[in-house]
């Protein structure tokens, strides 16, 4: 079954080169939000198999989104793929903390988000 | 295939972006530039700066673009030291920053001229200094320090539950602002999911004048799908009151994490109320209140705003916040030459459906026809003005680049030069814009390096050390203006009449007679400069032909105006584009032209007896001034003597502040025409702009009227011009 996914990022090419990286080869259909809000607005309307974010975005953060998924009904066990350069450990560890799936530091492979997108949709599909 | 042009397109994607990251980088960093001048940047705009160089870091590593990933790399280590208090900006480290952005411009550049993405032709030519050896290297900055003394744990003083979200940057602003010994507030404001970007802009305006946001928190879901709450954590400078007037009429829950002198006691829980149709507050999850300082907080009272109530009764939209699409500049020219092809369309069956209406047999269906194509020619221009709008930009674009570039040639001839920018937001063609960004450039250069005197000299004339140049763009009918004055020395017209001599482009004795103007024109003459030594920055004064001639290029002209000891002002006219331009189509010698209708200020017919002759040229007078005439047969070489007749057709040409009367055969009516270049083979001809296709199969030459006026003063240099002579 298609697996529906959002990737919320504030660069255009970034989200472009992931929605590029998984063409193909993951059974998919993307959604895009440049921000935090467009996240919010989304995610409330859709059941997403998997998120994909990044940290540092302007006004609401990565980590404030995935604080706001745990505590939705709707999607408090989807995974969430923190993508982010690795400038700052804390921030890092705060968002594992939070309940974040996977850190995938930037500059990542077209492969390397491929296997950890389709191993997350597997694991999942199993579970239900 | 697709997998390819997928990933061309994040390329391409990225390519954009990074232009766009230079852009906006630029314009923060001169912001930053003003404000360490006078105190503390605003760390919003630190943060921006910092969150752009660690996206291009990001975007760099990953498409594979080392040298570009290698300086994000660096800058970006360094911007988060500046933004988390680590290290502070000083005039080095600034100009490091200018310097970086002009190198990831030269690495975007041969990427796109090469087409190699790992611009392998890229060589850093800095010469390397570490920060550790430089003068100023940022070291610890006086504010924000985190010794002992002033050192505040946010911990103690916020709950856990709003610090666990917090990015390392937005806690050490939290921080920052404690140690300051600010209020911290936080706000409950509901918003409706469908404005939000709208309301929230609105939210902010309103408290970034009296405090600082530290980050905005969304709540969980609530109850109404369609309303978001969001908690803004304030840092506040000002008063409670200023607080209170800011939101008035939002209707916000605020909590007290932390007061501060003036918050009323019972504000550790208030509401600030919204307008009449608030309803009663939703319940309340509100969390991380039970701060050991802000006692006894209880829930805060939430309130819809009133403007939100009619919104959720419209379906919602999921429409993505960005409404605006990136266009190749040439899909708009291609649409532009449909245009062009569907006018010249346009007029056939404009003609044929004339010819019907004479024909007696086919009248009804003529007028018929004569109403589809009015209906149709209304919608086409509709059309064009849409994309001739697409294609318009602001100047800022050029401007940014040009106040970077003021920057450092200012700190190059180490004189300081305070850019004074107004009109950024005229629109003008996009290609005109970056045809016009060298020429200004040189304009601007040549100010700060000939035009502004040192600091030493200005001061022993009484004027103010920096220098001011101002840099001002604004529209005027069909054409943009873009001024650039200077408070320097002046142009000093003897040693410019000096030099033209030198070079033989006149005798001592011409030279004594010209006016003022004509003696300031020369500098637009190839080798004729006042300055004696040359430099790196401007040479020697080269390139003020090329600036003309560059101009002149795009159908605009210069001007310049200079007084000794007061200041030098460069005007330059643009048509506002060159896409499509309304031209009047006149005939001379049996041959169609056509002269861009924005070169002409009226049109009226002379008899030969108005004519009189002044210094050898036949002149008409014009509502009290002298306007000389062009016979426009005569000038394309095939003069036909005798007096003017008895009437003749008239084109008053305008260009600045130049004036011509040029005399044609007749006037043949009005059309839009696209213009097409002669081609390779005919690039020497001078006076025409190009050709165009009239419809009917037939070709004409589109005089370029500022090269005609060009021509026509050049060689009638006696003749004293009409403007300076209404003076």
């Amino acid at each position: 079954m298609t697996a529906r996914l959002l990737i919320v990022d504030d660069s255009r090419a970034m989200r472009a080169y992931v929605r590029g990286s998984l063409r193909g080869f993951v059974d998919c259909e993307i959604d895009e939000a440049s921000s935090g809000f467009e996240a919010l607005r989304l995610l409330p309307r859709t059941d997403y198999k998997v998120v994909i974010t990044d940290i540092n975005m302007p006004d609401i953060n990565g980590l404030e989104l995935i604080k706001f998924i745990r505590a939705s009904e709707r999607h408090r066990d989807v995974p969430i793929i923190i993508i982010s350069t690795h400038s700052s450990k804390q921030d890092q560890e705060k968002a594992l903390e939070l309940g974040a799936s996977v850190f995938l530091p930037k500059p990542f492979t077209p492969p390397d988000i491929v296997d950890v997108v389709a191993s997350l949709i597997k694991e999942k599909g199993g579970e239900s | 295939m697709s997998k390819n042009s997928q990933g061309n397109k994040a390329m391409k994607e990225f390519l954009a972006e990074a232009q766009e990251f230079v852009e906006s980088l630029s314009r923060n960093l001169i912001e930053i530039d003003k404000a360490v001048k006078t105190g503390e940047p605003d760390p919003d705009m630190v943060n921006e700066v910092f969150r752009g160089w660690h996206t291009l870091k990001g975007l760099s590593s990953t498409f594979g673009v080392e040298p570009l990933s290698l300086l994000a790399h660096n800058e970006e280590s360094l911007l988060d030291d500046i933004r988390l208090g680590r290290k502070v900006f000083t005039p080095h480290i600034l100009d490091s920053l200018f310097e970086s952005i002009e190198e990831v411009t030269k690495i975007l550049d041969i990427i796109n001229e090469s087409g190699d993405i790992k611009a392998t032709g890229y060589r850093d030519n800095r010469t390397k200094t570490t920060p550790e050896q430089s003068p100023d290297s940022g070291g610890a900055p006086d504010y924000g320090k985190d010794d002992a003394e002033s050192f505040i744990d946010p911990k103690s003083l916020i709950d856990a539950e709003v610090l666990e979200v917090l990015t390392e940057f937005e806690e050490h602003r939290l921080r920052i602002n404690l140690q300051q010994g600010q209020a911290i507030y936080k706000m409950r404001i509901g918003f409706s999911l469908m404005s939000i970007d709208q309301e929230l802009e609105d939210i902010k305006g309103r408290l970034r004048p009296i405090g600082e946001i530290i980050t905005y928190l969304p709540s969980s879901e609530s109850n109404d799908p369609d309303m978001l709450d969001i908690d803004i954590l304030l840092a506040l400078h000002q008063s409670w009151e200023d607080l209170e007037a800011a939101l008035e009429g939002v209707g916000a829950g605020i909590s007290t994490l932390v007061p501060g002198r003036d918050t009323p006691k019972a504000a550790s829980d208030t509401m600030i109320p919204a307008p009449p149709t608030a309803e009663q507050p939703s319940d309340s999850s509100m969390t991380g209140i039970d701060s050991a300082v802000a006692s006894e907080i209880e829930s805060p009272v939430i309130s819809e705003r009133g403007l939100v109530k009619k919104q959720k009764e419209q379906l919602l939209s999921l429409r993505s916040v960005s409404q605006s699409v990136r266009v190749d500049i040439g899909k708009l020219d291609h649409l532009m030459n449909v245009v062009g092809e569907l006018n010249i369309i346009r007029n056939a069956i404009t003609k044929i459906s004339e010819e019907m209406r004479s024909l007696s047999e086919q009248r009804e269906l003529a007028i018929e026809l004569h109403r589809v194509s009015r209906g149709f020619d209304r919608r086409l221009a509709e059309m064009q003005e849409g994309i001739l709008e697409v294609r318009m930009v602001p100047v800022s674009q050029m401007f940014d680049r040009l106040s970077r570039m003021t920057r450092k040639m200012s700190r190059g001839v180490g004189k300081e030069i305070n850019l004074v920018i107004s009109g950024a937001d005229t629109e003008v063609d996009k290609l005109i814009i970056e045809e016009l960004s060298d020429p200004v450039m040189h304009i601007i250069r040549n100010a700060i390096d000939h035009g502004i005197e040192d600091a030493a000299e200005r001061r022993a004339v009484g004027k103010p050390e920096f220098g001011t140049v101002a840099l001002t763009a604004y529209q005027k009918g069909n054409h943009i203006l873009i001024e650039v004055e200077d408070d320097g020395a002046g142009i000093d017209g003897e040693k410019i009449l000096e030099a033209a001599v030198d070079n033989g482009y006149l005798s001592k004795e011409a030279a004594a007679s010209l006016s003022e103007r004509e003696v300031l024109n020369l500098i637009f003459l190839p080798g004729v400069t006042t300055t004696v030594k040359a430099n790196e920055l401007s040479g020697r004064g080269v390139g003020m032909d090329v600036v003309k001639t560059n101009i002149s290029a795009l159908s605009g002209v210069v001007e310049v105006q200079s007084e000794l000891g007061i200041g030098t002002k460069f005007t330059i006219t643009m048509p506002v584009t060159l896409a499509i331009i309304p031209a009047l189509l006149v005939s001379v010698d049996e041959n169609t032209f056509a002269v861009p209708l924005n070169t002409v200020a009226e049109a009226l017919t002379i008899s030969g007896a108005d004519v009189n002759k002044v210094m050898g040229l036949e002149t008409f007078t014009l509502r009290g001034q002298t306007l000389p005439l062009c016979r426009m047969d005569g000038f394309f070489g095939r003069p036909r003597h005798g007096a003017i007749p008895k009437s003749s057709r008239l084109l008053v040409a305008s260009l600045g502040q130049r004036r011509l009367g040029l005399v044609i055969d007749e006037l043949l009516g009005q059309q839009d025409v696209v213009i097409k270049p002669l081609g390779y083979s005919l690039d020497e001809t001078r006076f025409f702009a190009g050709a165009t296709d009239l419809g009917d199969q037939k070709l004409s030459l589109v005089i370029d009227t500022a090269a005609v006026i060009e021509e026509f003063f050049a060689s009638n240099e006696d003749f004293t011009q009409p403007a300076a002579q209404a003076e």
